[in-house]
């Protein structure tokens, strides 16, 4: 039985039930469902996504990963419609090679959140249904973060969640990195093996609520001296 | 073709070029894979469909949920030193919070200021293609543009994509050769100059709060006191509303912030009078 609860109907099952005629149309878009996250320590980046592929009430793959590396200092997470994420990461390497062409150096963290946001605004009448993240090192050497909506919205941020999940992760991490809520609580820094355990149980809770998140977890951890990745099983049920 | 010379008609496309103030954009379906819109910015549109209904009947499909960021409370005044500008900082998608402290002011250069509201990414977008228009109207021309040229900019703008479901209630703020300026503008293309003005969902809260208290000579202090209990009132009984206040005040030598405040904290000041 298909429990009526959602927290914001991304993928929901299409009700059977007798309206009367109904017109199908085809749709352009497809959920494949998937969680992303990233977190901003003082001089590290964490970018996390689970790699479930699912459509409807199918598994597509076990090993998708929704974390691609753009720079040495920056990774995106997409998630939302395969096809239209495969597309904007493709396109999104095209400008950072003509980029490093033109000007001769590799592009920064805030300008690929800037270029990204413009990239995703041209297509504002028939959007790409992706839900960006990105998470890398600013030219200062901190951790950034920067999250978009579909429409090239976007805005830097300490740590964020995206994706199926994103409305049970977020208010987790809104608790223990922001310490959202608590009274008579020191604000330690997140120092980064916490960070990364910290991703880790918060992915293993998400993998039990969520239907789309679960089979393992990669985990991209970029600092001042690359990215170094990790593979975390999870749920596969 | 001679008839067609003959008979006036200018295409559509070529309409607009002149309408829109930076050259060329073009409706396309899909990107073109040489440029990826590096050199004129396009846009892509749903072949067949009405651009501003397409996102709602994806929506109805079932199995797909686009929400786009949205919802707001913004104001702004003029008074007897100058513009205050207050907006408060939640971005919602649907009925989830997408982000609680979103910056809503642009700054585009010193003398000039853009607030935000409807949807998130065209009011960042067309602010950020107007603030590259003044630098640019700034280097050929050896001086500040005007406030009231800076909106009528952002109008037309709007005015090139009436009727597409662009979403976006604008005031552009400034100081400039005239003094103080303030205008309105918004998607359909309308452009007012005005005292005060307050856009977004939470806006009939916060004009019932700044009318009951403004006059024309109020000191700076009354001024901002004013301006955080517009955007506290109004995120208290707005659910699309919240986040902290970001002042700002125009003067006559630019403008300042003057507060980032919580509204949770500035409702429990207030509390003494509201229960």
């Amino acid at each position: 039985m298909i429990s009526s609860q959602t927290f914001e109907d991304p993928g929901k099952m299409r009700d059977y039930h007798y309206t009367g005629p109904v017109e199908h149309r085809f749709s352009p878009y497809a959920f494949n469902g998937g969680t992303v996250l990233a977190v901003a320590g003082e001089d590290f980046a964490i970018v996390a996504s689970d790699t479930r592929l699912s459509e409807g009430y199918s598994i597509h793959s076990r090993d998708s990963p929704k974390c691609y590396k753009l720079t040495d200092t920056t990774v995106i997470g997409c998630s939302g419609f395969h096809g239209d994420c495969l597309t904007l990461t493709k396109i999104i390497d095209a400008r950072l090679k003509m980029y490093k062409h033109s000007n001769n150096k590799t592009m920064t963290s805030n300008a690929i959140a800037a270029m990204l946001s413009t990239i995703l605004y041209g297509r504002r009448f028939f959007p790409y249904y992706v839900y960006n993240i990105i998470g890398g090192l600013d030219e200062h050497g901190k951790g950034a973060v920067y999250s978009f909506d579909p429409v090239g919205s976007y805005q830097r941020d300490t740590y964020k969640a995206g994706g199926s999940a994103s409305a049970m992760l977020q208010p987790l991490l809104d608790n223990q990195i922001g310490f959202k809520n608590m009274e008579g609580v020191q604000h330690v820094p997140l120092t980064q093996d916490k960070a990364v355990q910290l991703v880790k149980d918060v992915f293993i809770s998400a993998a039990e609520r969520d239907v789309y998140t679960g089979d393992a977890l990669r985990v991209c951890i970029i600092t001042k001296e690359g990215i170094s990745e990790q593979t975390v099983p999870l749920r596969k049920d | 073709m001679a008839l067609f010379q003959v008979s006036g008609f200018t295409s559509y496309l070529e309409l607009r070029g002149q309408i829109l103030p930076a050259g060329q954009t073009q409706l396309v379906d899909r990107t073109n894979h040489y440029n990826f819109g590096t050199k004129t910015q396009e846009f892509a549109v749903p072949l067949g469909v009405d651009p501003s209904g397409f996102l709602k009947s994806c929506n109805r499909d079932g199995g797909v949920c686009i929400d786009l960021n949205h919802g707001t409370t913004t104001l702004a005044f003029k008074f007897k030193y100058g513009v205050i500008v207050a907006v408060d900082s939640r971005a919602s998608a649907g009925r989830y919070l997408a982000s609680n402290d979103v910056n809503k002011v642009i700054e585009i250069n010193p003398y000039l200021l853009g607030t935000m509201s409807g949807s998130a990414a065209d009011c960042q977008y067309w602010e950020r293609l107007l603030a590259k228009e003044c630098r640019l109207y700034r280097l050929r021309n050896n001086q500040r543009i005007s406030v009231a040229a800076a909106s009528k900019l952002l109008c037309n703008m709007m005015l090139g994509y009436r009727g597409m479901g662009l979403s976006m209630g604008s005031m552009i703020c400034g100081w400039d050769k005239e003094g103080p300026g303030l205008y309105y503008v918004d998607d359909e293309g309308k452009r007012l100059s005005g005292r005060m003005f307050s856009t977004g969902c939470g806006s009939s809260y916060a004009y019932g709060v700044v009318d009951s208290g403004y006059r024309d000579d109020m000191t700076v202090e009354e001024a901002y006191e004013l301006g955080r209990r517009g955007i506290a009132h109004a995120t208290h009984r707005d659910a699309y509303s919240g986040g902290v206040v970001n002042m700002y005040h125009m003067q006559e030598d630019g403008w300042i912030k003057v507060c980032k405040e919580d509204v949770s904290e500035l409702i429990h000041r207030y509390r003494k009078g509201m229960f």
